[in-house]
């Protein structure tokens, strides 16, 4: 056990060696745009364009670029400068991602309580209408687009301009100022971002319950006499939610990467997601950087998470 | 002759499919006296492990539409309620299963699931169910019991993963033990020693056992008696020294003569039984096996045969069309190392008695 996860941070540690390379790549190598010249503003002659590329390093050869920036990086934790705001990327970062943990953590434990739960009552309760209707409906969820359904969230429940007045809306977040006014800010966020994620998981772990309901050893727990509340509880769910763990892990991790993007943007709340919106809009190639690097820092602590999660929950892990 | 434990009676289960309606279990009866063995064999789709699975009420929750009565210790199975039944369940019958593996789930030790089991049907504390847990391994013939009770299924070799199947299906001290294809997934030299260990297993708590099998030979040794299945019926039973002296039905010769046996003749070929399994939905019309017959009269397409015991043979009945004196000359016959083809003039010409050639026969009453 001790090995494995040893196994797994170091393969952690590598893949983010190479995340980070491929972004050098992204950014450095192949820019959509000169940074020199974004940076400069618009008004910038040749000089001073000259000028900044010297001072962001951008006239060097390309290996000291890149141990400048792997140096800044892991070293010292440095992302660069915004070109929009001119601060530390970091400092943006870290002041933006309260928000997209409260707007995450939320959505998290709703979707997986509604989700988790309707997977498991519709396999249960297969081809009956709750099943029927439930997994219609998911599927309904599941095209709606995140900003549509934000949209008719605000104008049907949203207090200053919903039909009926029963939500903060749109900027009640940035807007509150303790941790009450801020959750009864988020629950339309949380409720619009969780619809898909939730549907998604329903399906899933209907799927996963139904692939369980057949394995050899719920007959044995029937044949045990046990009560079918225990079976079901004890034997299917438990097998059933392992596979699901994973995916648990990989939406977190990309949603507190900037995966909120839309449902940040719809309620105004100040999150990474709205961070690398405006940056996007700009050309603000640092705050992407920085972002991206970010993401992938996290999308790679929640598959170590997974993995030891997964360790954990199937013993068969453990010994492979 | 002993009390009866179990008395399946005229037990039919049915699955509607959207093909058709498959009819998996057709009317069969038997029944298991305390602390006999009886064997069920037949191929896959006979519908042995059906006609077990609904004793237990298992087929309940796949929608089978059941017929019939199983007597169990005098209460009918069938008529009982699920919180009854779940209360026999693992308690007084016990069943294992085909893969181990399988059935034994991987997350939980192996202390954990036979301590469910006892759990489930005893009032005890924690504490003594894995006392129970540890002792049952060790009744199992696992070595180092209070080790491995802490260990998971994946940890253990397959002989061993039956053993705990085993353990797991005792731990209440059943009177009736299903085995469903008990070593089918086993290597050669262990199903020998689960077998073994069944057998003692048996004459140490005086459990009645059903074994199911595709596998004539698994049970030769361990049996009282055996019922061959065919097309979800029984088409021969008898105690099992009849059945390997003197089996009636043609499905049966077929079953012995596609087992290796040491007291055969060196170089004699195994024969398989020709064709295929029918299809439960659409059965063949008279008697289920006369497309796979080699000794089809054209009668037996259209007359379906009852089990009716073989005259002169106390506990033997056969479903076969054929006359039981022709059947017996067949045996002999096949015994001596004739095959089929060099057999089947028996019967035809008994058919076509006008044939110019044909020896003079006994004449024989065709049952209808």
């Amino acid at each position: 056990m001790f090995q494995y996860i040893v196994r797994r941070i170091l393969w952690g540690i590598a893949m983010l060696f190479i995340v980070s390379a491929v972004v050098f790549l992204i950014f450095y190598i192949l820019p959509s745009a000169d940074p020199a010249v974004l940076r400069a503003g618009r008004n910038a002659g040749p000089a001073q364009i000259a000028q900044i590329r010297h001072s962001l390093g951008l006239d060097q050869p390309v290996w000291r670029q890149y141990l400048n920036y792997m140096g800044q990086v892991f070293l010292h934790f440095n992302f660069g400068y915004s070109y929009q705001y001119n601060v530390p990327v970091r400092q943006l970062i870290l002041n933006r991602l309260p928000a997209t943990i409260w707007l995450t953590v939320g959505a998290v434990i709703i979707w997986l309580s509604v989700g988790l739960t309707i997977g498991i009552v519709s396999a249960i309760r297969r081809r009956s209408i709750l099943d029927r209707t439930t997994m219609t409906g998911s599927l309904a969820l599941i095209s709606a687009p995140v900003f549509w359904l934000g949209l008719v969230s605000l104008y049907l429940f949203a207090d200053d301009i919903g039909v009926w007045k029963i939500f903060p809306g749109q900027g009640a977040f940035a807007a509150a100022s303790n941790p009450l006014q801020k959750a009864e800010a988020m629950i339309l966020p949380w409720l619009v971002l969780a619809a898909a994620t939730s549907a998604i998981y329903a399906r899933y772990m209907r799927a996963s319950m139904i692939d369980t309901m057949s394995e050899d050893y719920i007959r044995t727990a029937r044949a045990k006499g046990l009560p079918e509340r225990t079976v079901i509880r004890r034997h299917m769910v438990r097998s059933a939610i392992t596979p699901i763990v994973t995916l648990i892990g990989l939406d977190v991790g990309t949603l507190l990467a900037g995966n909120a993007i839309l449902t940040e943007t719809v309620f105004n709340i100040p999150g990474v997601g709205r961070l690398l919106y405006n940056a996007i809009g700009v050309s603000d190639l640092t705050v992407i950087q920085g972002i991206t690097l970010f993401g992938a820092f996290f999308i790679v602590f929640f598959n170590l998470v997974v993995d030891i999660a997964y360790a954990y929950l199937d013993p068969r892990v453990r010994y492979s | 002759m002993s009390e009866a434990l179990l008395q399946v009676e005229d037990l039919k289960v049915r699955f509607s499919t959207e093909d058709g309606i498959v009819h998996a279990v057709d009317g069969i009866s038997y029944s298991v006296e305390i602390g006999k063995t009886i064997g069920i064999v037949g191929e896959s789709g006979s519908g042995k492990s059906v006609s077990s699975l609904t004793m237990l009420g298992l087929t309940r929750t796949q929608g089978a539409d059941i017929e019939g009565r199983i007597l169990f210790e005098g209460r009918d199975l069938v008529a009982l309620p699920d919180s009854e039944l779940r209360k026999i369940r693992g308690n007084d019958i016990a069943m294992i299963f085909q893969d181990p593996l399988s059935s034994l789930h991987p997350f939980y030790k192996v202390g954990a699931q036979l301590t469910e089991a006892v759990l489930t049907h005893r009032n005890v504390g924690k504490a003594a169910a894995r006392a129970r847990a540890v002792e049952l391994l060790e009744l199992v013939g696992i070595p180092d019991p209070s080790r491995r009770v802490d260990q998971f299924p994946h940890e253990f070799s397959g002989g061993m993963r039956q053993r705990v199947m085993i353990a797991m299906a005792l731990a209440n001290e059943p009177r009736l033990l299903i085995a469903d294809e008990p070593t089918t997934a086993l290597d050669v030299t262990v199903q020998a020693q689960i077998l073994a260990l069944l057998n003692d297993l048996q004459s140490r708590l005086g459990m009645a056992i059903i074994i199911i099998t595709h596998d004539l030979g698994v049970v030769a040794e361990i049996t009282d008696e055996i019922a061959v299945m065919y097309a979800g019926r029984i088409v021969e039973r008898a105690p099992t020294d009849a059945i390997f002296s003197a089996p009636q039905h043609p499905y049966t010769w077929g079953l012995l003569k596609s087992i290796p046996r040491l007291d055969s003749p060196r170089g004699e070929e195994l024969v398989p039984i020709s064709g295929r399994p029918p299809s439960l939905i659409k059965r063949p019309s008279g008697c289920h096996f006369h497309p796979r017959c080699p000794y089809v009269r054209d009668e037996h397409r259209k007359i379906d045969p009852k089990l009716e015991p073989v005259p002169g043979d106390e506990g033997h009945s056969v479903a076969c069309l054929l006359p039981a004196e022709l059947r017996t000359r067949i045996w002999r016959g096949l015994e001596q190392g004739e095959t089929s083809a060099t057999l089947r003039h028996l019967v035809v010409e008994e058919a076509q008695p006008v044939r110019a050639h044909a020896t003079p026969r006994v004449p024989e009453d065709v049952p209808e």
